[in-house]
């Protein structure tokens, strides 16, 4: 794999809590004295938002809040631009705890840092569509000029170019979610707050809203923290899911890891029913492929490396492990026989290949039409990996399968 | 037997007690009220009807988003009106009706606006509104004679007092009705107070508080006629005299002038907030 950078923490949640109720630091000290949110509610009709919550956001990911509706990742999304006051507890982002702030300063940092994009869109109706974009940048106090050009770009970015001066109710929902996200965008803030943004719209829509999310995240590298209660919608665009029951989260971790090792019963009937033909991609479930061989060996050297690891076929690569094709085992015999002095005759081109985050749905008819193991390539044409039949049957078994730790 | 609660007496007390400690104040809103009614009113009666009348029909063709209709309509009533020789009679109840609005809308928005943000107030407010909706009109006659006499004056505080209270409630309830999400919407792209009020709140209400608006001009039309009794000048005075005379021909062609008036206030500010 590539050498990665060390991500940096943009967001650090530190045991938060958040009672509703009168007088609510009680309820802080009934939860650390271990007592439940159902029998905290009875003796203090207190109702208990936030429990002990702690984690991280990596700057430029998308961190994706699930769970069932009243499991608190709204009230936790919230709290992040304190439109919730936590009760107890820190967040810090940027290097501020913001629930120490005082109304001032939190205006000011809410105006720099935070965009927000709403479930039902919030578009405010007697404005025009290019001044819904401006708002936040009006709040800023920016002149008109500037902040309609900032806002023209964002509403570029969306692909909704043209519709400046039409009012919301002549767009359709899809459209108006379009406009929220380029209202969020427009300010350049660091950090967006998405919450049930496409779960109000219809699924065909909802598919396109989230490809498109997931194609603006690659070009601007926002860190987003995305609230949805659909799981086929938190493993397509998270690239960490923190899970949450009870205002507690129960589990983070990627995509793979809380579908491979569901923490606790909880969290493995949410992922019942996924179908992880959809979810795991060829980079989760394929081999290493080692050893490859050089395109201008011989066949000598081939057959050797393939009786020393025991193999019918080895992949042939170029500089930086571009892939130039395979050879098989009997072929290599016969070169030898002949006594060639490369392999170019014998390497088998033009074979099928898959890419990184190709679906096992999508890599299952590959594999079944093709004599050869699989090739995985990136986007350089560079061999990262192979995949076996054994390995797809593996993987829809639940088994954790050999990864390529590299 | 209980002795009669001295309920009467009290409060003609208190108004003794106003008379005598707060003339002052007294004087000064007085003062007021003339200065807004006689702008109001000197506007209206200097311009002559046949310039009146195109002037008015085309701001009435533009604040109700081109409707030709009600323009032609209002220039027929006008020409009615002006025909039956009522013009001025029928300015002056115009301004009495502008005027006190204007006061009723200048008071009510901002406490509507005030019990939108405070449960306290508001629950305070709601009260004192139902008490004054409920209080039969003549009522507030009574006090506005005995603090500022007969005339225009007394007539424009009965006004203002019996028209005012739908400007605050549908100040109250357009800004309270704003979905919550808007308000959010404020918050978190960092509106302040101020900003969230101008920008978002009072423009989300427009509509409900234009609605206030309609009702309130209604109100006043109706009280600016009932007032003609304390001396307030204008068609109702007419009206008055026509009962007074048993002259039937003299009040109802005052009566209709209120209603020309009337539809043409009602269908003007009720286009406006469509």
């Amino acid at each position: 794999m590539d050498f990665e950078e060390e991500p940096e923490v943009i967001i650090k949640v530190n045991q938060l809590f958040k009672i509703f109720g009168n007088d609510p630091k009680r309820g802080v000290e009934h939860l650390r004295a271990g007592r439940t949110k159902q029998e905290i509610f009875e003796k203090t009709s207190l109702i208990v938002g936030l429990d002990d919550v702690s984690f991280e956001v990596m700057k430029g990911e998308t961190f994706v809040l699930m769970g069932l509706s009243g499991c608190g990742k709204s009230t936790l999304l919230r709290s992040l631009n304190r439109l919730i006051h936590p009760t107890a507890g820190e967040i810090i982002i940027g290097g501020r705890d913001i629930v120490g702030m005082n109304d001032d300063e939190i205006r000011e940092f809410r105006r720099d840092n935070i965009g927000m994009v709403f479930q039902n869109f919030a578009l405010l109706p007697h404005r025009s569509i290019l001044d819904n974009v401006a708002f936040g940048l009006e709040i800023q106090g920016m002149p008109l000029a500037e902040r309609h050009e900032k806002s023209r770009a964002a509403l570029e970015l969306v692909g909704l170019s043209g519709y400046e001066t039409s009012m919301p109710d002549q767009l359709s929902g899809g459209m108006k979610q379009r406009v929220g996200l380029a209202r969020a965008l427009a300010g350049d803030a660091e950090i967006l707050l998405m919450d049930e943004a496409f779960s109000a719209l219809d699924p065909l829509i909802r598919r396109d809203m989230q490809d498109e999310l997931i194609d603006l995240q690659e070009r601007l590298n926002k860190t987003v923290i995305f609230v949805t209660h659909d799981l086929d919608e938190a493993l397509k665009i998270g690239n960490r899911i923190a899970l949450m029951m009870d205002g507690k989260i129960i589990q983070v971790g990627t995509a793979e890891e809380i579908l491979m090792n569901p923490e606790n019963e909880y969290v493995e009937r949410f992922v019942a029913d996924v179908d992880m033909t959809k979810v795991l991609t060829a980079k989760d479930i394929m081999m290493k492929a080692d050893p490859v061989i050089y395109c201008k060996s011989g066949p000598h050297h081939a057959a050797r490396l393939m009786k020393e690891f025991g193999i019918s076929s080895l992949f042939v690569v170029s500089q930086h492990r571009i892939l130039r094709g395979i050879v098989m085992l009997e072929d290599v015999v016969e070169a030898v026989k002949h006594d060639k002095k490369t392999l170019e005759e014998t390497t088998i081109q033009d074979i099928p290949f898959v890419q990184l985050d190709t679906p096992i749905s999508e890599i299952i008819p590959v594999i079944a039409d093709s004599r050869y193991p699989l090739p995985v390539l990136d986007e350089d044409a560079r061999l990262k990996g192979m995949i076996m039949r054994s390995s797809v049957l593996l993987a829809l078994a639940r088994k954790e399968p050999e990864t390529n730790d590299s | 037997m209980i002795p009669k609660l001295p309920i009467g007496d009290l409060v003609a007390d208190l108004v003794d007690w106003i008379e005598f400690n707060l003339g002052w104040l007294l004087d000064i809103i007085t003062a007021g009220f003339k200065t807004v009614l006689n702008g109001f009113a000197d506007i209206l009666m200097i311009i002559p009807p046949l310039i009146f009348i195109p002037i008015l029909a085309i701001l009435v063709y533009l604040v109700s988003h081109r409707n030709l209709r009600l323009a032609l309509l209002s220039i027929a009533g006008l020409l009615l009106i002006w025909n039956l020789q009522l013009w001025d009679l029928s300015m002056m109840t115009l301004a009495l009706v502008i005027a006190s609005t204007f006061i009723a809308l200048l008071i009510g928005v901002p406490l509507g606006i005030l019990a939108s943000g405070n449960d306290t107030f508001d629950a305070v407010i709601r009260v004192l509104l139902d008490f004054m909706q409920t209080m039969p009109p003549f009522v507030y006659l009574i006090p506005a004679v005995i603090f500022f006499s007969l005339g225009n004056v007394p007539g424009m505080i009965a006004t203002v007092i019996f028209a005012m209270p739908p400007a605050i409630r549908l100040t109250n309830l357009g800004i309270r009705q704003i979905p919550t999400e808007l308000i959010e919407v404020a918050d978190a792209f960092g509106a302040t107070p101020r900003q969230k009020l101008l920008k978002v709140q009072l423009p989300g209400a427009l509509p409900t508080i234009m609605t206030g608006v309609n009702q309130c001009i209604m109100l006043a039309l109706s009280m600016a006629v009932i007032a003609s009794m304390i001396g307030a000048a204008g068609l109702g005075y007419q009206v008055l005299v026509g009962i007074q005379r048993v002259n039937i021909a003299m009040g109802f062609e005052a009566g209709l002038a209120i209603v020309i008036l009337a539809i043409i206030l009602d269908r003007v500010t009720q286009s406006v907030v469509r």
